[in-house]
């Protein structure tokens, strides 16, 4: 026995996809070519999977002004933001999070995931609990994780799970913190944002959502879910990423208690780690900026949305429950969902290959995700390489 | 509250479907050592114990919990714990 023995289910599993020549999970995008554009496998590739909600890594006002922040700021900041890190960028860039949110603060960290990490670690500790959708972000349970509070899980989006849960915590409610996301990343469902504040009311608690999947495409100014529901008032924070809509890296969290302020200098994953490269910093203030300002990116995102559903529920796929920019196409076996993903590659479409335990079941995923910067006829070509995938002859090879 | 004898017992219905033809679950039998539980199974076993003891099982337990008996002596100091 010695310390390697643990990772041999990992290194078996990837020994059989060698064998079968495919291996997604080490896959490389040879070149980048737009937001929706990419060499993948030697192959020109409509990128289906990646994010890239509102298409805006290719803008060129992002583009101009992460080039103009390198030239006069340099390429990093090389320290954390409690120390030498916090750059007039990074201090702008949360006040404007906070205007967008209404909110009385925000603080920006360097990624998604120590955003919800650090949250999750940071704002419960031991004696108190975490009430958490069980189809939450490995960074949420990883935050839970290193907390040191108890950890109860209600299974997803099952409100009468959540009420037993609330209901035999009894006055420990008071010290919970409940915690849902805007849009699930795997099958782009919403969590029941409104039921779950009206138990909060009933119950009490306090009230986390993670908009990383919905900031840009919920609400009437894409503030997320929150706004969607008109529950904003209800929620206690907001946590999100930069590296979604906004097309950068780095994370977010807003809150309307003035305590976050405090609560800053105990965040061990924003203060010992170094701070966002002022050209990252630079780019996401603009796509904030054209977020709000360009509502047709999340109308035309919408429309590709429901299209990619509506044509994948029409080809017969089983697919998540809701339209949603995340469209998850179930396959029944490891082997199905890997002679499928190769398949769309060949015909020119690249998306992500979900396999369990990362999929929330036991069936293997298609996921996309489509953009705004998708165009009608990249929607065409996305749809017609599903239509392959119903040929008798490839249907049947990948049984 | 429930008797430890009434928890094992419950554990050992719902993991029947898992055990392999003549083999007969011990209090010592190892989830997922000897059951081959999958994580996604163990969290729908403690969701199913959650609704027949009407208790909240903590994922914290877990780490402590290999066998039948371990689970079993976990889930009767919760039902007597909580009101």
């Amino acid at each position: 026995m010695n310390i390697f023995d643990k990772f041999q289910p990992i290194a078996t599993v990837r020994g059989e996809m060698e064998d079968i020549g495919v291996f997604p999970f080490g896959t490389v995008t040879e070149k980048i070519i737009s937001a929706t554009e990419g060499i993948v496998n030697g192959q020109r590739v409509i990128l289906a999977g990646t994010n890239n909600y509102l298409g805006l890594t290719f803008d060129p006002e992002c583009i101009a002004a992460a080039r103009k922040a390198v030239e006069e700021e340099g390429t990093g900041t090389t320290g954390s933001r409690m120390a030498n890190g916090t750059y007039a960028g990074h201090a702008a860039l949360e006040h404007e999070l906070a205007d967008f949110f209404g909110c009385e603060s925000a603080i920006v960290f360097s990624a998604g995931y120590l955003a919800t990490m650090g949250m999750g670690s940071t704002l419960a500790g031991p004696g108190d609990v975490i009430l958490l959708d069980a189809d939450s972000h490995a960074s949420i349970y990883d935050g839970c994780r290193m907390s040191g509070a108890e950890i109860l899980r209600f299974r997803h989006n099952d409100m009468g799970h959540l009420e037993k849960q609330l209901r035999r915590l009894g006055d420990r409610t008071s010290n919970t913190l409940i915690i849902a996301e805007g849009i699930y990343s795997m099958l782009g469902d919403r969590a029941p944002l409104a039921d779950i504040v009206a138990l909060k009311r009933r119950y009490g608690g306090y009230l986390l959502i993670d908009e990383a999947h919905s900031l840009g495409m919920l609400g009437a100014t894409g503030r997320g879910l929150a706004e969607e529901a008109g529950v904003e008032e209800d929620v206690d924070f907001i946590v999100g990423t930069f590296s979604k809509s906004l097309g950068a890296t780095g994370g977010f969290c807003v809150s309307r208690h003035k305590e976050l302020e405090v609560i800053r200098y105990a965040l061990r994953s924003y203060i010992f780690t170094a701070s966002s490269s002022p050209s990252v910093i630079a780019s996401t203030r603009v796509a904030l900026r054209i977020m709000r300002e360009r509502p047709e990116l999340r109308v035309r995102l919408w429309e590709n949305a429901r299209r990619l559903y509506e044509g994948l529920k029409g080809m017969g796929f089983q697919i998540g429950p809701e339209p949603s920019p995340v469209v998850a196409a179930y396959l029944q076996s490891r082997e199905q969902a890997l002679a499928y993903w190769s398949a769309l590659i060949e015909n020119g479409v690249y998306v992500n290959l979900i396999l369990p335990p990362a999929s929330p079941s036991t069936a293997s995923l298609l996921r996309c995700s489509v953009s705004a910067a998708h165009t009608p006829e990249q929607m065409d070509l996305i749809l017609a390489a599903f239509a392959t995938l119903c040929e008798p002859k490839l249907a049947a090879t990948a049984k | 509250m429930a008797a430890y004898e009434d928890c094992l017992a419950r554990i050992c219905e719902i993991l029947d479907p898992f055990t392999k033809q003549g083999h007969i679950i011990q209090e010592d039998t190892e989830l997922v050592a000897e059951l081959g539980l999958s994580s996604l199974q163990v969290m729908e076993m403690i969701e199913r114990l959650e609704d027949d003891f009407d208790v909240s099982i903590p994922l914290n337990i877990l780490p402590e919990v290999r066998s039948v008996r371990d689970l079993g002596v976990q889930l009767e100091r919760l039902t007597n714990s909580q009101p």
